[in-house]
C-alpha cells in the first residue's frame, strides 16, 4: 500500500508539558485509520502536526513524499485547503452561511468560480441526503444534520486526506451511526484515506486498523498493511 | 437454554410443524448455527413431556413430518415469564480478563501487554461485526448491535483497568 502520509518521531510540547514524544505514524493511500487513546493522550496534536496546522519541535511529517513540516505558513495553507479536509466534533460551520454556502467554501478559498462550486456542493448535499436543507443556516440544522454539512464540506474539494476528529463525538448513537456510515462509504467512493481520531471503540470499529497513542506515542496494535 | 423457549415462542404465534419451527428459528435466530432436525424434535418431545405443547392429530400426507404442534397454556405462561423477566448480566469474560491480570501482575509478566493483546482482539471482532452491520439486514444489524455493545463495555474495563495496573499492581503483590 502506497504511504500517503508520515509521521516520523514528532515531539511536540506545549510549553514545558510534552504532547508527543517520538511519534511515529504512517497512513496508506485510501486506509482509514483509527487514532485512538484517553484524553489528553497527544491524539489530537498528532492529527495537528499530521494535517499541518502545528509544527512539531522535532521529527517529521511526510506527504506524497514531501516534508510539509518544512514548509512556511503559506505552503502549509496551501495544501490544507487544496489536499486535506477536515470534520471536527461541534460542525463548526460558518453561522451566517446557509449549508450550500458552508459546503462550497472550501472551492470558493480554491478559486473556483461560485457557480460551479455552488453546483459541486448540491451535488454532495443530495448525496448525504440533505439536499432539502441546502438553504438553511447551522442555527436551522438539528446536530446530525449539521454534522453531515461539515462532511460535505470537508469532502467537496476532493482531499487526498480527510481529518476527522471526534466526529460523532456531539451525537447519539443512531446519529453517530449515520455520519460514519457516510464518512466511510464516502472516502471509499472516492479513495479518500482518513485519520479518524476518536476514542470510541465503535467510531474506531469503522477503521480499517486503529493505532492507540499513549505517553505521546504511537503503538500499532494490529499490523501496518504491507508497504 | 433459550432454544425450547425460542420454539416454544414460535409456537405461540401459531400451530406449526417441526420443519417449519425450524426454518423460522433459523432465519431469525440461527444464521451462524442452524438447527439440527434431530435437536428440534428432541425438543419437541421434551416440550411435549413437559406439558408445555401437544401434539394435533396428524394430517394426512406421505411425509414423515405431518405432526402439528400446539403450545399449551403451561407453554404460554412459560413464555410469558421469559419474556418479561430481565436476564441476569452475564461477567464472565471481564471474570478471566480479570483472572489474568491479576496473575500476571502477582507473576510478574507483562500485564499491560497482555491487555494490548486483547485489546487488539476486541477491536478485529469490532470491524469484523461494524462490516456485518453495514452490509446486512436489519435483523442483522440488531444482533451485530448486540454483541458491538458488548465488547465495547469490556474494552472500557480494558482501558481502564491499563490505567490502573500500577495501582493494582501495588494492591496485588501487598
Amino acid at each position: 500500500m502506497t504511504t500517503v502520509l508520515e509521521a516520523r518521531d514528532v515531539h511536540f510540547a506545549f510549553g514545558r508539558t510534552p504532547a508527543l514524544r517520538g511519534a511515529d505514524l504512517r497512513l496508506g493511500e485510501g486506509e482509514i485509520l483509527a487514532v485512538m487513546g484517553p484524553s489528553g493522550s497527544g491524539k489530537s496534536t498528532l492529527l495537528h502536526c499530521l494535517a499541518g496546522i502545528l509544527v512539531p519541535d522535532s521529527g517529521e511529517i511526510h506527504f506524497d513524499g514531501q516534508r510539509i513540516d518544512r514548509l512556511g505558513e503559506t505552503g502549509r495553507s496551501a495544501l490544507r485547503r487544496d489536499k486535506f479536509g477536515f470534520v471536527f466534533q461541534f460542525g463548526q460551520l460558518v453561522p451566517e452561511l446557509s449549508a450550500e454556502e458552508n459546503v462550497a467554501l472550501p472551492l470558493l478559498l480554491s478559486g473556483v468560480r461560485r457557480s460551479a462550486a455552488t453546483a459541486e456542493a448540491r451535488v454532495l448535499l443530495e448525496r448525504l441526503g440533505l439536499d432539502g436543507l441546502a438553504a438553511r443556516t447551522s442555527g436551522e440544522l438539528s446536530g446530525g444534520q449539521a454534522q453531515r454539512v461539515a462532511l460535505a464540506r470537508g469532502l467537496v474539494a476532493r482531499p487526498r486526506v480527510l481529518f476527522a476528529d471526534e466526529p460523532t463525538g456531539a451525537l447519539d448513537s443512531l446519529t453517530g451511526e449515520q455520519v460514519m456510515d457516510l464518512l466511510v462509504g464516502s472516502a471509499r467512493a472516492e479513495g479518500t484515506s482518513v485519520v479518524l481520531v476518536t476514542h470510541e471503540p465503535r467510531v474506531a470499529a469503522y477503521a480499517d486498523r486503529e493505532v492507540v497513542v499513549r505517553d505521546g506515542k504511537v503503538l500499532a496494535l494490529t499490523a501496518e498493511p504491507a508497504a | 437454554m433459550t432454544v425450547p423457549l425460542t420454539l416454544l415462542g414460535l409456537l405461540e404465534r401459531e400451530p406449526s410443524h417441526g420443519y417449519d419451527l425450524k426454518r423460522d428459528y433459523d432465519a431469525f435466530f440461527g444464521r451462524d448455527k442452524p438447527l439440527s432436525f434431530g435437536q428440534v424434535y428432541s425438543t419437541l418431545s421434551r416440550l411435549a413431556r413437559d406439558g408445555k405443547v401437544v401434539i394435533s392429530d396428524p394430517e394426512a400426507g406421505a411425509g414423515p413430518d405431518r405432526k402439528r404442534y400446539v403450545i399449551t397454556d403451561a407453554g404460554a405462561t412459560e413464555v410469558d415469564s421469559w419474556l418479561t423477566e430481565p436476564v441476569a448480566p452475564e461477567p464472565h469474560l471481564q471474570t478471566v480478563l480479570f483472572a489474568k491480570v491479576t496473575l500476571a501482575l502477582l507473576l510478574d509478566r507483562p500485564a499491560e501487554q497482555y491487555l494490548d493483546t486483547q485489546r487488539a482482539a476486541h477491536m478485529q471482532r469490532m470491524r469484523e461485526l461494524t462490516t456485518v452491520k453495514r452490509s446486512g439486514r436489519l435483523v442483522d444489524s440488531l444482533l451485530a448491535d448486540h454483541a458491538l455493545f458488548h465488547i465495547e463495555a469490556d474494552l472500557r474495563w480494558i482501558e481502564l483497568t491499563a490505567a490502573r495496573l500500577d495501582a493494582l499492581a501495588r494492591e496485588v503483590r501487598r
